[in-house]
């Protein structure tokens, strides 16, 4: 436990080093903040209610969607493409003799690296969001604390699925495709795009069931107090909870399958 | 900057193929005018091609790619048409009229982001001092920024922009003359040059701030973003913002109510759809000041 503190704080302390890139990250947030804004009060002008939100709530919607971006890495970023090259030039061979899983360690890494990033690239375009538009969020101290627990389920799923795709690389050597599918699904089905409620029919009760969902439409959700009582929020984090399990343990297999895969070369 | 400019413009920098053109021999003696123009797009076009073919080992990788890079900008129209079966115009503005939009500027900012996307990497170059070398090689440093890194797979953005663009022309009721003819590769060719001049700038801002890549994405993609709406969406300020101080309006919302036949926000004439080209040409002025300003500030890390 208190290596994985280290390893988390580690992660931490490397992107508080780039100032002058959080300050950029922060600035892009705002501008596409402000831009997406605008696209939802013209549709919901056109069409109140729509997907079972008010203005305010869409609106909220995309500004805490901007502050999550980031540290749930919704659009790439984050580790899976340093793994792919640790895996690329053999220097997995070293990590594996470490006496610390795999798996664990770069779960601390990434938390460690996503904290850094809610702080450091979430709080500002929230602010900046709340000052130009009427937000909807809530003023029950609750609330924030099951919101905070869904976005750290957030992170795990959105771990485990980087995780994954960086594995990948143990059978392809090059990730450079691989990273753009998952790139693909995670803004499409995370709600980054477009909150799943929007999707119609049938395929927005598919989409709103995979685990991209637990990314950003659950916590989302949480915050804007969809999940209403005790069994609601529990449902909520159950289905978060459930996929970050199922997709941490197939990771699991996964890597035990790759290790046994490895050839060290010489040298 | 007129490298720059000119590699936009020029039919040999867009690389159909693996012939390398080494073009003609460099003049000795008595410097000609547009010299170094010349230098520039042959130092592009042999470090293009070597990109070309590197990236051609790897054909499924390559294939993959491409069409990420379409999906993944596709995507945003998919958006859209979800919006859309919900609603019936936005922002008072119809599907098609939309595509017309999403398209023109996703084809403008794809052309920019092949030809000169890659200068945003000057940033990790100072940061690595990799640029040192660039300095030494007798090519424009500007013309091996632009040219590294070639990411061919880039035609996908610039594909799907044009399909989703096509599919808007073809079903829009649009009332033809001439000059709408011609304004629509025009405002597609200019777009990019205004996209072109916003990476220019950005990858000069970098001298002085290190790691920034973000500020001009916000500008490129986010401007993208924002374009692909139509104008009546978006505040009254905004609009000033970019029609007069980064003119992004230039690229497709003015060319494009003109032939759709209908009126700017702001209220600026007619003709001002007619105006893109001599945009993108002024405001490569200051990025092109802006980037010499940068390159001579450049103290080198050391490492």
């Amino acid at each position: 436990m208190r290596l994985h503190l280290a390893v988390a704080a580690g992660g931490f302390r490397r992107y508080a080093t780039y100032g002058t890139a959080t300050a950029a990250g922060v600035f892009t947030n705002t501008v596409f903040g402000f831009i997406v804004a605008y696209t939802y009060i013209a549709l919901w002008d056109e069409r109140p209610g729509l997907g079972g939100y008010d203005q305010a709530q869409a609106l909220t919607f995309v500004w805490v969607s901007q502050s999550l971006l980031a540290a749930a890495a919704l659009i790439g970023g984050g580790f899976q493409e340093e793994l792919q090259e640790r895996i690329r030039t053999g220097d997995i061979a070293v990590d594996l003799y470490r006496p610390a899983d795999l798996q664990l360690w770069w779960l601390a890494a990434d938390l460690g690296r996503a904290a850094f990033q809610l702080l450091g690239r979430g709080v500002v375009p929230l602010v900046a969001g709340a000052l130009a538009f009427p937000l909807a969020l809530p003023s029950d101290p609750l609330r924030w604390l099951l919101f905070l627990v869904s976005v750290l389920l957030a992170l795990v799923v959105s771990f485990a699925l980087r995780y994954m795709v960086g594995l990948v690389a143990f059978w392809l050597m090059d990730g450079a495709g691989v990273n753009i599918m998952a790139t693909l699904a995670s803004v499409f089905f995370s709600g980054m795009l477009l909150p799943l409620t929007v999707f119609p029919g049938g395929f927005g009760e598919f989409v709103r069931v995979l685990p991209w969902a637990a990314m950003l439409q659950v916590p989302m959700d949480v915050l804007l107090g969809k999940h209403a009582g005790a069994g609601g929020a529990a449902e909520a984090l159950g289905f978060q909870a459930g996929w970050a399990l199922v997709l941490l343990g197939t990771g699991r297999l996964l890597q035990s399958a790759a290790t046994r895969k490895v050839v060290v070369q010489g040298g | 900057m007129a490298e720059a400019e000119a590699a936009a413009l020029s039919p040999g920098a867009r690389a159909g193929g693996f012939a390398v053109d080494a073009g003609p021999a460099p003049e000795r003696g008595r410097p000609r005018r547009g010299g170094p123009v010349r230098e520039g797009l042959r130092g592009y076009r042999l470090i293009v091609a070597m990109w070309i073919r590197s990236t051609m080992t790897y054909r499924t990788s390559f294939a993959l790619t491409t069409v990420g890079q379409a999906a993944i900008t596709l995507l945003d129209f998919v958006a859209i048409f979800i919006m859309f079966s919900h609603v019936d115009v936005l922002g008072g503005f119809t599907l098609p009229e939309i595509a017309l939009l999403y398209g023109s500027c996703s084809a403008s900012l794809g052309l920019a982001d092949l030809l000169l996307g890659n200068t945003d990497r000057v940033g990790a170059r100072i940061r690595d001092g990799s640029l040192d070398t660039m300095l030494v090689r007798p090519v424009p440093v500007l013309a091996q920024v632009a040219a590294d890194r070639f990411a061919l797979r880039r035609l996908g953005r610039i594909g799907q922009g044009l399909g989703v663009m096509g599919w808007a022309l073809w079903t829009l009721d649009v009332d033809w003359t001439a000059g709408k003819v011609l304004l629509v590769p025009v405002m597609v060719i200019a777009g990019a040059a205004i996209f072109g001049a916003v990476m220019v700038t950005g990858a000069a801002f970098q001298f002085v701030t290190g790691d920034a890549a973000e500020v001009q994405n916000s500008f490129t993609y986010g401007g993208c973003t924002m374009l692909q709406y139509p104008p009546t969406v978006f505040a009254k300020d905004l609009l000033r913002g970019v029609t007069f101080i980064v003119p992004l309006a230039f690229v497709n919302w003015l060319p494009a109510l003109h032939v759709l036949g209908r009126p700017d926000p702001l209220g600026l004439p007619g003709w001002v759809a007619y105006l893109s080209p001599l945009v993108a040409f002024v405001v490569f002025l200051p990025a092109s000041l802006a980037w010499r300003a940068g390159v001579r500030s450049y103290r080198s890390t050391g490492s």
